[in-house]
């Protein structure tokens, strides 16, 4: 085991070093001090996950899986460590060659070195407790086969929780229908609510009225919109049975049927979604040159043509944003319609993720797997939030 | 905008244009009738609900898309079931979040612009990396954390305290600040006064509108949050949202109307809170997220 940690460190650290050399030397530092840099940061970067799980990852009688990620997380650490050790660098030479503009600090500034500390106190308490202590804690968990009430004793699963994941048909069948629901939401949602913007953002009377009868859904509470999409998709006193019964003769069991409970889950996101993507598409559209249309009417060009070659490309930025928040909604705030209108049923058809953590906390022994699954949701935000500021300087919410 | 603009001559051309080509601008009766329309689908769930509200069981069964005669009854029900109670659970929830979020915001923005202290990036940078910290995927721990180590569990603080430092509130004031010009706070300086007298006297009464963004952001997300209090609150201090089960079953049997009506009940608060801060929901994004 020891030999196992050595020969992973010295290995981190040589990584570590031969990038920071690099740097170094194309930065026009001294490459052997940045050696020596990255093979501490290398050599500490791979310490971070490993050390607390105690290497366990790399016993014999661990599996191919459980190497391969702890493999992984020493990958993870590493970088943790070297990615903002050379941002740093990079940072000082741009400031030795005086290139680094001073911020944009132009206020006015009041003197008392506590008084920052006691304003920022508040917060920060809060940010420790409340979400840094229990986002560091989730990870712990995550290691467990913790049970609740009387089976509250608990037992190190190193990293097994997480690689069983890879084995689990219904965790696969859950990721499946978590990025179906997502992708049909953001598609579905968008294209109605652009078709919905270009109708109102036309300066005509009452435009106001209009817009504030097509956003109000934002504000009501997804576990609402659950109870009353589940009344109107009811087979027997629901109005959309009814609507289908009148106009083709056709009555659907909504709600018991998978694939017809993942559409009655979409549509019910998409109504709750659209008044906020139209909120956002009327004041992108207010904001679209109308010389660039008229000049481009005049050029011959037809409503389809001027719709694909300029409208929606300058309205790409609000898109964009869009797509970002449809799809957090439809990872997290889809809880409580779910919660309500199916339950993850019928036979888990749309046991969404968050569901699945949800449901794992309330049993007696499942609380470290949920932990577990939330580490891999918490991918997905890392995912959402890296794209958003990739994209950040191109966008213009046009308000 | 450009000279040609400016010019008079240019706006009868400019009508001229408009006149004869009548496909540029669509008749005004169709976008008022499409509109209308879609106005109609987007509002029929919340139209439906509550017609349902005042009808019976039979009513329901018989698609009868008319008012029916027992909105007094459904409305007894749901009063006796303490819809009541669970409203001012909510109202008094969503409002202490509302506050201390937009507080603690204005003293940690107060901090990030007016002052200079070392470290400043650092934990800036610590403020905004809980943007990828969302209460969801932290429930596990953060339920154990409340429940057990500070045996919260059904309490009035275990729904507001978590909830009352936030990244996009501080980060949306800083911007606020930072956009206001400097001589303001020099002139509150060359004037004596305290940080907390300028905070209160001369930024505040000049940031409604950022606060009013926020706050309208932060009362629909109090007053909808659904997966915390369900874990944390099931049996006691119940919100709305975990509230509404129980009129699932509230005449011995399953019954819509009561069910509607709460429903609908529910959903006015936030939804008027929105309408009326419309204007200000918009600039807060913007704010929030430009730069």
């Amino acid at each position: 085991m020891e030999t196992t940690a050595l020969l992973i460190t010295m290995l981190s650290a040589l990584v570590g070093s031969a990038v920071m050399a690099r740097t170094f030397a194309r930065l026009g530092y001294q490459p052997l001090n940045g050696f020596l840099l990255g093979a501490l940061g290398g050599a500490f970067g791979a310490q971070i996950f490993s050390l607390p799980l105690n290497y366990c990852a790399f016993a014999p009688e661990q599996r191919a899986a459980d190497v391969v990620l702890g493999l992984i997380l020493v990958a993870v650490g590493v970088a943790l460590v070297i990615v903002p050790m050379r941002w740093l660098a990079e940072r000082w030479a741009k400031r030795r060659e005086g290139a680094l503009v001073a911020g944009q600090q132009s206020q006015g500034v009041f003197k008392g070195r506590l008084t920052p500390f006691l304003l920022l106190a508040p917060t920060l308490t809060i940010l420790v407790l409340f979400l840094y202590y229990p986002f560091i804690d989730t990870f712990r968990l995550s290691t467990l086969l913790v049970g609740r009430g009387a089976a509250a004793r608990s037992r190190f699963l190193c990293l097994q929780n997480f690689t069983d994941l890879l084995y689990d048909p219904q965790y696969h069948q859950s990721v499946v229908v978590t990025f179906v629901i997502a992708f049909a939401i953001v598609f579905v949602g968008i294209a109605i609510s652009l078709l919905i913007a270009t109708l109102a953002y036309q300066p005509i009377k009452g435009a106001n009225v209009y817009r504030t009868l097509l956003v109000w859904p934002y504000a009501v509470s997804p576990v609402v919109a659950g109870v009353i999409f589940q009344l109107m998709f009811d087979p027997a006193a629901g109005v959309i049975n009814y609507f289908t019964n009148s106009l083709f003769g056709v009555r659907l069991d909504w709600l018991k049927d998978g694939t017809l409970a993942t559409i009655a889950v979409i549509l019910t996101s998409v109504w709750k979604t659209v008044g906020f993507n139209i909120l956002f598409y009327i004041a992108g559209l207010q904001n679209v040159p109308k010389d660039l249309q008229e000049a481009a009417a005049v050029d011959g060009a037809n409503v389809v043509q001027r719709f694909f070659r300029i409208t929606w490309p300058l309205l790409s930025p609000i898109t964009f944003f869009l797509v970002i928040t449809n799809l957090t909604y439809a990872f997290f705030e889809i809880f409580g319609t779910i919660d309500y209108l199916t339950a993850g049923g019928p036979l888990n058809a749309t046991d969404v993720m968050i569901y699945r953590v949800y449901e794992l906390q309330s049993q007696t022994i499942g609380l470290g797997r949920a932990a577990a699954e939330s580490l891999v949701l918490f991918l997905v935000v890392i995912g959402l939030t890296v794209i958003q500021f990739r994209n950040e300087r191109r966008v213009n919410y046009g308000a | 905008m450009s000279l040609a603009q400016e010019l008079p001559l240019s706006l009868p051309q400019e009508k001229a244009k408009r006149g004869s080509r009548p496909s540029w601008v669509s008749p005004r009766l169709h976008i008022h009738a499409l509109l209308w329309i879609a106005c109609f689908i987007l509002g029929f769930p919340l139209i439906y609900a509550a017609l349902v509200s005042t009808q019976s069981n039979a009513d329901v069964y018989a698609y009868r898309f008319l008012p029916g005669d027992a909105f007094q009854r459904n409305l007894d029900l749901v009063l006796s079931r303490n819809l009541g109670q669970f409203v001012f659970n909510s109202t008094i929830i969503s409002l202490a979040i509302t506050i201390g979020k937009t507080i603690f915001s204005l003293l940690a923005g107060l901090a990030f612009v007016y002052f200079r202290f070392p470290g400043k990036w650092l934990v800036f940078g610590f403020v905004l990396i809980t943007l990828m910290m969302p209460t969801e995927i932290l429930i596990i721990s953060l339920s154990r954390f409340v429940g057990i180590d500070l045996r919260w569990g059904n309490t009035f603080q275990a729904l507001v305290v978590p909830f009352l430092a936030s990244a996009t509130g501080t980060f949306l004031f800083r911007q606020h600040f930072m956009n206001i010009p400097a001589e303001l706070s020099e002139a509150a300086q060359i004037d004596g006064a305290t940080p907390l007298q300028f905070l209160f006297r001369v930024l505040i009464p000049i940031s409604w509108n950022a606060i009013g963004a926020l706050a309208v952001i932060q009362f629909v997300y109090g007053w909808n949050m659904y997966l915390w209090p369900q874990i944390i609150a099931r049996e006691g201090l119940r919100v709305v949202t975990v509230a509404l089960r129980s009129f699932i079953a509230v005449d011995s049997s399953f019954s819509f109307g009561p069910l509607m009506l709460a429903s609908v009940i529910i959903s006015i608060p936030p939804v008027i809170v929105f309408i009326l801060l419309q204007k200000q929901f918009m600039s807060g994004f913007a704010l929030g997220r430009d730069k």
